[in-house]
């Protein structure tokens, strides 16, 4: 099984490389964009052994407690079974 | 599975030609087999064998007193005295990062730390020199060539963040080296990294294995298929295709090189190891086939005990891989567990995968199967050397770049000008973004002539930098590179050092061509007279060939990276005026030397012309008289005139620095030459020294005593920059003024404007 | 009285701090490996600057989790002196032992320079020797430098009296342009409510003779050792 796990910033915190990305895009030609948040993405392959529930909650301990920084950071899952 | 069959197409896409293809089968006494044959052709490639420049390279000096291992080890090595070596080396990692700049730079930034820390040195200092294309175009520029001044920006800004991303982290400090830019460095930036260590002379190790029947261990990084053929790849021109090779850019992992750096000497210190080499260019290859030559044994290897990352990679593959942070290590017999606990404890594997053997051979296994098995001699010894054709290049006389006349007005637009140049200008844009003054060693910060570190608890402190100028190498090699050399020394001794030795990065475009071959001969003998006159010899370096896109080749580039030592601390000097009322003086004297200078290309639009005249004798002399007047503690500042001449020389003096404002000075030059020559030209063999009014005579003396020009030419005072040329006011600017316009020039071209945006939001 | 410099994998600015510690302040000072589970016998223990783990997940993220980091909270809350220099200070937010966390400097790059920043607290047991307002002259060297954290916390840090060290200009005035690195007020150091944990982004080990261009730094460590000569003397 897999899981994608998704960390970005909090709005409330400032993003100078999404808005130094925003700018650039923008400089080239592209319209219409009217924000930009970077963030990071982790794939986690998952022992075959455990459920969807388990591994659901065993990858969110790791990304609450890891992955991301709970003061500047919030973070999304997704399990391959989900889709 | 089933092996591609060595075919005459195979054998060509291998880079080998027909005549190489038959030595090998002579050398062999059969048909190579795939995995064979790709052996051969990485350590047949130039980048390996130096088959077009050893003929060459014989030329140069390698040997003198303080040199305790000169070229062919992975750095040479000096004495410094104290019971203390010191290993360096500079390389290039070009043709990577053009492909891809960041990763091309971080892992030649990684290499060469390898390469010094292989030797039984800790990095201590690091250093590069870089050449790109232009950053800004006329404003009458085409689409195409504002393409190309954006694409030149983004690789000049990725290469710096990659080298300080990797140096950062490793906990070296880059303390120095250049920036330089002309238009055939934009489809060939130059990265030349520059890496020093110290150790103990009793800790030397070298990369041999010797000792039948001692292990040969695997440590750090997985073999993955990163980077198959880089070897060759720096050993072939750059066509359109350059994008499309992109999958064989290595990735570099800072973290993982720290941790080996660590557990490395920890295990050579505890006497585990008898041989060691970073598996670089050519991987696994190199470093097993190239141990066993030095040694006279030979090296086998069970290629499924080797630590893989990726599942079916054949044998191939793993003896090809260029996969980053690697080493192999020949362990003493029976002391195999210490040395991989060494590496648990810094949380690596260390794996034997083979051993020493009584002949000559290089011999790899899998499932017990021989898969290779060739003459390490036949690899190295055995490589092909060419001695490539030599044609002097045609060309017309030289234009005269003499007696240029110009109005005061121009001069003084002029200097603003040059001062603007990005050549010339304010480097901090690149070196903040370095950790300069990590290990709490660097005595002089990036800035100034030369860096300075000191080693700890020691009296003496090691000096160094890097010099190259291809403007006059271009015009002519040979008094080309005699003069960076020259200038490397210059560079040392204005900061209180005397030059001990150098290691040398020859940038050239395609061997294949009679007239590089020609530039390179006249390098390597310029260079060689140099380094007689100065006792400084070579003790290694690299040569990198084939910096040439779609036919259309960089100037000649020799890089120098030379080496001195500092007595003592006192006799550290910078290059800053340090207070008013001060006398600058300047050693040695100015002639007519505007041929090939900045001033020319700037302000005449000219890059030829004859190039400064260097009268080696005269030179050393002014040299010799420097390090004894800054020995007797008669100056408080000493600075090298070379890019854009003694107006440059003065303002550079002038700048702030650290803790210490601007200050300002009223020059008076006079004499025969025009104004321009005067202000501009880039005669070498001068220094501008300033000191307290009561040690002049004393000065003078001693310049007279070493047969060399010295006079006074003005005094420090105020916050304005003056300079009269006889008599009448040349220069006259607040120095803020012409430090910010040297200052904001990087910056202006560089920075994302978003950023601005971002900050002003 | 001892110091202890904890070396995490990636640690490099370990051997500068001891370096600073026993030949400059003149105080005995060992290394704390990693993996150790207690702080031994050491009296101070400094978290020194480098990339622990690489950084590759956030500054910090990963060596909190080392074995030695349950010593050093559990050394904490006894009251033991802990200073985090730039690599240590991004480790004791993460852990928790500090509010806040660092994030990308505002330029997007990495920044080493020569700043002045300026004494805000003297009731510390690192900042004792020092005078109020008083402006140092320390080297920075971080791309992850810009402190952050909710209005709350920073109120509550100034309330307390808990911002330590404030980036300003070599007169000590606090403006935008001597901000290196876009951290909230200007913040360089702070401490702890109970004061006996430090977390600063300049390095003043870096800043300790006067060979490699300021010794202000030393004012830092030599408070510590005051401290802890008191506390030995009152003990």
């Amino acid at each position: 099984m897999k899981a994608k796990i998704y960390v970005t910033l909090k709005p409330s915190v400032l993003d100078p490389q999404g808005k130094a990305i925003h700018h650039a895009v923008e400089t080239i030609g592209y319209h219409g964009i009217k924000d930009v948040r970077q963030g990071k993405y982790f794939e986690v392959t998952i022992e075959d052994s455990f459920s969807p529930e388990e591994a659901r909650a065993e990858i969110e301990r790791m990304a609450r407690d890891v992955l991301a920084n709970p003061i500047i950071e919030d973070f999304r899952v997704e399990l391959d079974s989900d889709s | 599975m089933s092996e591609p069959l060595v075919t005459t197409e195979l054998i060509r896409s291998h880079g080998l030609t027909g005549d190489e293809y038959g030595r090998i089968v002579q050398l062999l006494g059969r048909e190579p087999n795939y995995t064979e044959l790709g052996i051969f052709s990485v350590m047949w490639s130039e980048h390996c064998s130096y088959k077009s420049s050893r003929v060459h390279l014989r030329r140069l000096p390698t040997t003198g007193d303080c040199v305790l291992q000169g070229p062919g080890e992975n750095a040479g090595v000096v004495d410094i005295g104290g019971g203390l070596a010191a290993a360096f080396k500079i390389e290039s990692h070009n043709h990577p990062s053009f492909i891809e700049p960041y990763q091309g730079a971080a892992t030649g930034i990684g290499g060469i730390l390898r390469d010094v820390f292989t030797m039984g040195a800790r990095p201590l200092a690091a250093m590069n020199s870089l050449h790109f294309g232009p950053l800004s175009a006329g404003d009458d520029a085409s689409a195409e060539e504002r393409a190309t001044v954006a694409r030149n920006r983004s690789i000049m800004a990725g290469v710096v963040k990659g080298i300080g991303d990797y140096g950062n982290a490793f906990g070296v400090p880059t303390i120095g080296g250049e920036v330089r830019f002309a238009e055939c460095y934009s489809r060939n930036p130059l990265v030349n990294a520059f890496t020093l260590g110290l150790m103990r002379t009793e800790h030397i190790l070298y990369g041999r294995a010797t000792g039948v029947g001692n292990p040969v261990i695997y440590v750090g990084a997985k073999t993955g298929r990163d980077g198959i053929h880089g070897a060759t790849m720096a050993s072939e021109e750059f066509g359109e295709e350059a994008g499309s090779k992109r999958p064989t850019v290595q990735v570099g992992d800072p973290f993982l090189e720290k941790l080996l750096l660590e557990a490395c000497l920890e295990a050579m210190r505890a006497g585990a190891i008898v041989g060691i080499q970073d598996m670089g260019a050519a991987g696994l290859t190199s470093s097993s086939c190239e141990m066993g030559s030095r040694a006279g044994n030979g090296v086998e290897i069970d290629i499924d005990l080797v630590p893989q990352r990726e599942a079916g990679m054949t044998p191939y593959e793993i003896m090809l891989s260029e996969s980053q942070e690697r080493m192999l290590i020949v362990a003493v017999k029976g002391r195999e567990r210490e040395v991989v606990d060494i590496f648990k404890k810094w949380e690596l594997d260390a794996v034997v995968i083979g051993r020493v053997t009584g002949d000559d051979h290089l011999r790899v296994k899998k499932n017990g199967a021989i898969v290779a098995d060739i003459s390490n001699k036949a690899l190295t010894d055995a490589a092909p050397v060419y001695d490539r054709a030599i044609k002097r290049p045609e060309r017309g006389p030289l234009t005269e770049v003499t007696q240029v006349e110009s109005s005061l007005e121009e001069v003084d637009a002029t200097f603003m000008r040059i001062v603007a140049q990005p050549a010339i200008a304010a480097k901090e844009w690149v070196y903040r973004q370095y950790d300069h003054m990590v290990r709490t060693n660097t005595v002089v910060l990036p800035g100034s002539d030369a860096a300075v570190i000191r080693i700890k608890e020691k009296r003496r402190l090691l000096a160094m930098t890097l010099d190259s100028n291809a403007r006059y190498c271009r015009v002519d090699p040979r008094a080309g590179a005699r003069l960076v050399v020259a200038e490397a020394c210059r560079n040392l001794v204005a900061s209180g050092a005397r030059p001990l030795a150098l290691t040398n990065c020859l940038n050239f475009a395609s061997p294949e061509r009679p007239e590089v071959m020609w530039q390179f001969s006249e390098v390597i003998d310029g260079m060689a007279e140099a380094c007689e006159v100065f006792g400084t010899p070579v003790t290694g370096g690299n040569v990198s060939f084939y910096n040439e896109t779609e036919g259309r080749g960089i100037d000649p580039t020799p890089v120098i990276g030379m080496v001195g030592l500092v007595e003592e601390s006192r006799h550290i000097t910078t290059q800053w005026f340090k207070a008013e009322d001060r006398a600058i003086v300047l050693l040695g004297f100015t002639a007519d030397d505007l041929g090939a200078s900045c001033y020319a290309l700037e302000m005449l639009g000219v890059a030829d012309g004859r190039v400064p005249q260097l009268d080696l004798a005269l030179e050393r002399r002014v040299q010799e008289a420097c390090l004894k007047i800054i020995q007797a503690g008669l100056v408080e500042s000493a600075h090298d005139c070379s890019d854009g001449g003694l107006a440059v020389a003065i303002a550079e003096s002038c700048f702030s620095s650290y803790r210490r404002d601007v200050i300002g000075c009223e020059v008076d030059l006079e004499g025969q030459l025009s104004a321009a020559a005067l202000l501009f030209s880039e005669t070498p063999s001068r220094i501008v020294l300033s000191a307290l009014e009561g040690n002049i005579n004393q000065i003078l003396q001693l310049a007279r005593e070493h047969e060399v020009a010295a006079s006074v030419i003005g005094r420090t005072r105020g916050e304005r920059l003056v300079i009269n040329v006889n008599g009448e006011r040349a220069i006259d600017h607040p120095v803020a003024e012409v430090e910010s316009a040297w200052r904001i020039v990087l910056p202006r071209l560089l920075e994302i404007p978003s950023l601005v945006a971002a900050e002003e939001k | 009285m001892k110091f202890g410099v904890v070396m995490f994998p990636g640690s490099n600015c370990d051997h500068d701090t001891y370096h600073v510690i026993s030949k400059v302040i003149g105080q005995p000072v060992d290394f704390i490996w990693h993996r150790q589970s207690a702080v031994a016998d050491c009296d101070a223990v400094i978290l020194p600057g480098g990339f622990s783990y690489g950084d590759y997940l956030r500054t910090g993220a990963i060596a909190r989790f080392s074995p030695v980091m349950g010593a050093v909270k559990e050394f904490a809350s006894r009251g033991g002196l802990v200073m985090g220099i730039c690599n240590g200070f991004q480790i004791l937010c993460e852990a928790g032992l500090l509010p806040g966390a660092l994030l990308r400097n505002k330029n997007l790059k990495f920044i080493c320079d020569h700043v002045n920043i300026r004494v805000e607290a003297t009731d510390t047991p690192f900042t004792n020797r020092c005078q109020r307002n008083q402006v140092l002259s320390v080297p920075i060297a971080h791309g992850d430098g810009n402190y952050f954290c909710d209005e709350q916390t920073l109120a509550e840090l100034q309330r307390e009296n808990r911002i330590l060290f404030r980036y300003s200009d070599a007169d000590g005035r606090i403006t935008a342009e001597a901000n290196p690195n876009g951290s909230l007020d200007n913040i360089a150091g702070i401490c702890n409510r109970e004061r006996n944990v430090l977390g600063m982004m300049p390095h003043p080990e870096r800043a300790s003779e006067q060979q490699l261009g300021s010794s202000d730094g030393r004012i830092i460590f030599y408070s510590v050792a005051d401290t802890l000569a008191e506390l030995a003397k009152a003990s």
